[in-house]
């Protein structure tokens, strides 16, 4: 018969998934939610495989591009696909306050590799939100490539709002977070006084007007891993990053790309476990796994800061300049109690000014 | 004459018989209605129903609004609502639910997220007997704009399970304290992306029709088998997946990509050109992937014209132009009206390619209520939204189901 | 055309020609996207661009890295298990329900035909941003969302018109009176389906399933909207991998799924061709 093909093409396919039926969720599977790219990589290398040799469970580890918008689908749907997530601190407030997380007691964290209790070993910052568990500091900063940039080399943050002086495109992340304080801070105002004034209707305004300044110029982008393709392949002269990814490019990969440390905003990710999850406990112990003196201390392979003391024992000293701690004093903290307050206001008026033509 | 009648017997065993056949070809019918009422009807009938049934803020904070729909709205409401408000607020903070509020709210009133999330962080550490007091004291000190008519009409607003605020927002209206439809006084979006998206939809469907009209004239009146193995260069595109051609053009726009390195080597451009990303990539791609819609119906429809007509035609005198715009061009009528409205109605509803290449300029209505699911979680304007895209879309398909017959498409 | 009738003058010889210039330029640009994934998906380097040596035909230029590195990627290796079994799944049933209702619909005695074809065909009308909204909605109740049974019901709903197109339009050239004396016979009413109708419509169901099949395959729409992490498919990683990675191991699987393309429209010629036999 003619169509003997079409069947046996058929039975090619059954056959096929007759050897590798996809496993109906398993109930020892967790799912681990963080950033991808060299940093996911990271995390993959010291916290994921590590665990998952240890205790013999299946972690799905998978990409999402920061943000509250997914978890609070999953939580308001009822319906929870997500068990651990690495979460901005500057995003993490928010979702604690709108119950979209879990509680995480500090008692479930283990010592320091030097026999140091948890709570002396972590960096204060890190256990300051009943919600998540800190795993690293890095900061926001602009970064160029030698290739594309031309004769003149930015500087300072005004220098990346000013077309004139450095023509091209930049890219940024799609938010209003770090956007607007950079819009304010290249407008003159002093890092001291940025969310103060970017809590009045003036100062949002400012800020609006600021990046109105050169809106055509910018490039958006959803994911931090597009940053340093579009450096690369000349997308953008200058891309908004976080340090880890543009150092992870000039160590590993051996880009000529240089990151500008003026006006960066520093911030912490933490470990968050998603309320009504199904798999509490395993999330839990993953977090203390992954909280641990040596897999912290991993994260430094792209640059990102430890968040405990005991864990610079293990971090090599080339990487240390690299680090957001010896860049703090050009740069100030992102507030992430002003974005949980004025996240929701801010993230509706940034879209409205993104639609307008 | 005597007309020969059925007995009232056999006309009923007639009609039982009738019957019998009509639930014997229903029940064929049956499993597959009831999948799809479960699979697929139910799923749109919710989204219609959640764009005007918001219980939300009802559900959150139901003694204020019930207290609220008393209000007249000409003073500040009294302290026993204020009260209220308070240690409902608290309440929400001690479970976490006061973002939520926030979040609804704010959708009325611009800035009002930041005031009730201060407000609630506030009144989570003071007791609720001391609340039951001087809720209003502690409510005004926390943020001044609680003395402010316009949170509290903000709220009455959102407190309403059953809404056509979604609607009007969808369209760009609101209403204003007295109850009156005005047009929305900040800003002005949906309208505009209604019209961009149309305005696309025109460009793109007289792209595939200028490109596709000639291609499938040329196939009709080519040799047979010339056509047919030319046709495998219309049909492959066609069963091409939709994201390994995106990816493709990704691969031809981008900033140094075939297109613009191309360009550059032949010293036609100096600086890369912006191609991807924009309104003109969206409209690139998706002509070169509706192209083969408007293509397959204008085939059919050619391909069954007898040549005798035109030539006879030709034969009478009758000028080239002359016998196209009057002969060739209204018999194949059906089949432009077809692809017209195929490719129209299919770009408007289109999601993943404007997604991909886009950009922000590149968006159309589909992509703002994707946002709206899942960036900005405003669940009840996706759906107002969507529930305008889809009846806009049944009009249309409409007017194709009276123009038209699915079953001759030559898809294979 | 290509000897012109006598009649015809220069200017239409003319006219002619840059007709098929025209033409042959459309036909360039529906394969022009094609062409360039199939050459780059052999490139050395991680870029989506043509590289001197790959114009120089130097052999060194090109290497099959991403076709190594798709086949021994896990999250790939998974994506085409879930594809293929969700988009079996979803043909199997679309088949099955839609080829009973087929039959059903073609009676004359099928009351309410007109309304009945409208919902059947409906999933094919309605914007699939429109239908993910609502079946995560829907499904959510249900705790369908990210689960494969959610995802086999959402693609069988898409699959379901083109089952009823092709099921249908087989009928209608199917000779009614054949089944008719079977059961005159006294073949059963199952035995002269199975003995006469269904031999003679097969092909008109092969195709429809075959329809039902792709279509689940390329759909991403309703898999972003209602699969978890452990159901992506291949073109819900070929999505994240264009928004948030491009990396030319894209172009390889873009290669591979062309491929299966061109595979399965041989498959279909040869249905068509056998329906069009008797």
């Amino acid at each position: 018969m003619r169509h003997s093909l079409f069947l046996s093409i058929l039975f090619l396919f059954s056959s096929l998934i007759g050897i590798g039926t996809p496993t109906l969720a398993e109930e020892s599977s967790l799912t681990v939610v963080s950033f991808g790219g060299a940093y996911g990589a990271a995390q993959k290398k010291h916290m994921i495989d590590p665990y998952m040799k240890k205790t013999n469970t299946t972690i799905l580890f998978d990409d999402y591009s920061g943000g509250v918008a997914e978890m609070k689908a999953q939580v308001e749907a009822n319906n929870v696909l997500w068990d651990v997530v690495d979460i901005e601190a500057i995003d993490l407030e928010r979702a604690c306050s709108e119950g979209l997380l879990e509680v995480i007691p500090d008692s479930i964290l283990s010592k320091g590799s030097d026999g140091v209790s948890a709570k002396k070993d972590f960096l204060p910052q890190a256990l300051a939100n009943e919600c998540g568990i800190g795993l690293m500091v890095w900061a926001n900063i602009f970064a160029f490539s030698e290739k594309t940039i031309g004769k003149t080399y930015p500087t300072t943050i005004a220098d990346v709002f000013d077309t004139k002086k450095i023509p091209g495109k930049r890219a940024f992340r799609k938010r209003p977070q770090v956007n607007l304080e950079w819009a304010l801070l290249a407008d003159g105002v002093p890092k001291e006084k940025l969310y103060a004034t970017l809590a009045t209707a003036k100062g949002q305004q400012r800020a609006f007007a600021k990046l109105d300044t050169i809106k055509k110029d910018i490039v958006w982008f959803d994911s931090w891993s597009q940053a340093p393709q579009l450096l690369n392949d000349g997308g953008a002269v200058i891309v908004q990053s976080a340090n880890g990814r543009i150092y992870d490019a000039i160590a590993k990969d051996k880009k000529p790309f240089q990151i500008v440390w003026d006006g960066n905003l520093y911030d912490l990710d933490v470990w968050a476990i998603v309320k009504g999850t199904q798999h509490k406990q395993a999330a839990l112990d993953f977090i203390t796994f992954a909280t641990g003196s040596k897999p912290l201390a991993g994260m430094a392979d792209i640059a990102y800061g430890p968040t405990r003391k005991s864990s610079m024992a293990y971090v090599s000293p080339n990487v240390l300049p690299f680090l957001p701690s010896s860049n703090m004093a050009q740069g100030s903290q992102a507030d992430s109690l002003f974005w949980s307050d004025y996240g929701e206001s801010l993230g509706e008026k940034f879209n409205e000014w993104l639609l307008k033509q | 004459m005597k007309r020969s009648t059925l007995s009232s017997d056999e006309k009923a065993a007639a009609r039982a018989e009738l019957r019998h056949h009509q639930w014997l070809a229903f029940s064929l019918v049956l499993p597959l209605l009831c999948f799809l009422l479960f699979s697929f009807i139910a799923p749109i009938s919710t989204l219609l129903l959640r764009s005007v049934y918001h219980p939300n803020v009802q559900q959150l904070i139901p003694h204020t609004i019930a207290l609220l729909n008393e209000w007249d709205g000409h003073d500040l409401p009294n302290n026993n609502l204020m009260i209220q408000m308070a240690i409902e607020l608290k309440k929400l903070a001690k479970q976490r639910e006061a973002g939520e509020l926030a979040q609804e709210i704010n959708r009325n009133l611009a800035g009002s997220a930041s005031q009730i999330k201060i407000t609630a962080r506030q009144l989570r550490q003071i007791d609720d007997a001391i609340l039951m007091h001087k809720g209003q004291t502690y409510l005004q000190d926390a943020h001044p704009a609680w003395r402010d008519k316009a949170i509290w009409f903000a709220i009455k607003k959102a407190g309403q399970v059953f809404t056509d605020q979604y609607y009007l927002t969808a369209l760009d209206l609101e209403k204003n304290a007295q109850g009156k439809i005005q047009s929305r006084q900040d800003i002005n979006l949906y309208i505009a992306l209604f019209l961009k998206t149309l305005k696309m939809a025109f460009i793109v469907t007289g792209l595939t029709l200028i490109l596709g009209y000639p291609l499938a004239y040329y196939l009709a009146s080519a040799p047979a088998r010339t056509a047919n193995v030319l046709f495998i260069f219309v049909l492959l595109p066609f069963w091409t997946s939709i994201l390994v051609r995106t990816t493709a053009w990704i691969a031809l726009l981008q900033t140094n990509g075939v297109i613009n390195a191309s360009l550059l080597w032949l010293d036609i451009i100096k600086q890369p050109l912006p191609l991807l990303y924009n309104q003109f990539s969206t409209i690139i791609v998706m002509t070169h992937i509706l192209l083969p819609l408007m293509i397959l119906p204008l085939y059919a429809v050619m391909k069954s014209i007898d040549p005798c007509y035109v030539r006879a035609a030709g034969s009478l005198g009758a000028k080239p132009v002359r016998i196209f715009l009057t002969v060739y061009f209204p018999m194949t009528l059906s089949g432009l009206s077809a692809g017209i409205l195929l490719v129209f109605i299919l770009f408007i509803g289109y999601f993943i390619t404007p997604a991909l290449v886009g950009g922000t300029d590149g968006q159309l209505i589909s992509n703002i209520i994707a946002f709206h699911m899942q960036k900005s979680n405003n669940w009840a304007l996706a759906s107002a939204l969507g529930a305008l895209l889809l009846l806009f879309i049944i009009v249309l398909y409409w007017l194709f189901d009276r123009l038209t017959d699915p079953n001759k498409l030559k898809l294979v | 055309m290509s000897s012109f009738p006598s009649y015809y003058t220069i200017s239409h010889k003319i006219s002619f020609v840059l007709l098929k210039l025209f033409a042959f330029l459309v036909l360039f640009f529906l394969m022009l996207p094609l062409l360039i994934v199939i050459p780059l998906s052999f490139n050395i380097e991680p870029y989506f661009s043509f590289t001197q040596g790959m114009l120089k035909l130097d052999p060194n230029a090109y290497s099959l890295k991403w076709y190594h590195a798709f086949f021994s990627t896990p999250i790939w290796l998974t994506a085409i298990k879930n594809s293929l079994f969700i988009a079996t799944a979803s043909a199997l049933l679309a088949t099955t329900l839609g080829t009973l209702a087929a039959l059903g619909l073609s009676a004359n005695t099928m009351p309410f035909k007109r309304f009945i074809m409208a919902i059947f065909l409906s999933p094919m009308i309605v914007p699939l941003i429109i239908t993910a909204a609502g079946m995560f909605f829907f499904y959510a109740k249900f705790n369908l969302v990210g689960t494969y049974l959610g995802l086999i019901l959402a693609h069988t709903s898409l699959g379901i018109p083109f089952v009823i197109i092709t099921v249908c339009a087989s009928l209608k050239s199917f000779d009614q009176n054949l089944y008719n004396a079977a059961r005159l016979c006294g073949a059963s009413p199952i035995r002269a389906f199975f003995n006469i109708t269904f031999p003679l419509i097969k092909p008109g169901i092969l195709s429809g399933a075959l329809f039902a099949f792709v279509t689940s395959l390329d759909e991403i729409v309703l898999v972003l909207f209602l699969a978890g992490p452990e159901q992506r498919t291949i073109p819900r990683q070929m999505f994240s991998g264009l928004r948030e990675q491009i990396n030319p191991t894209i172009l390889a699987v873009s290669t591979l799924l062309t491929l299966m393309t061109i595979l399965l429209l041989i498959s279909l010629s040869l249905l068509r061709r056998n329906e069009k036999a008797p």
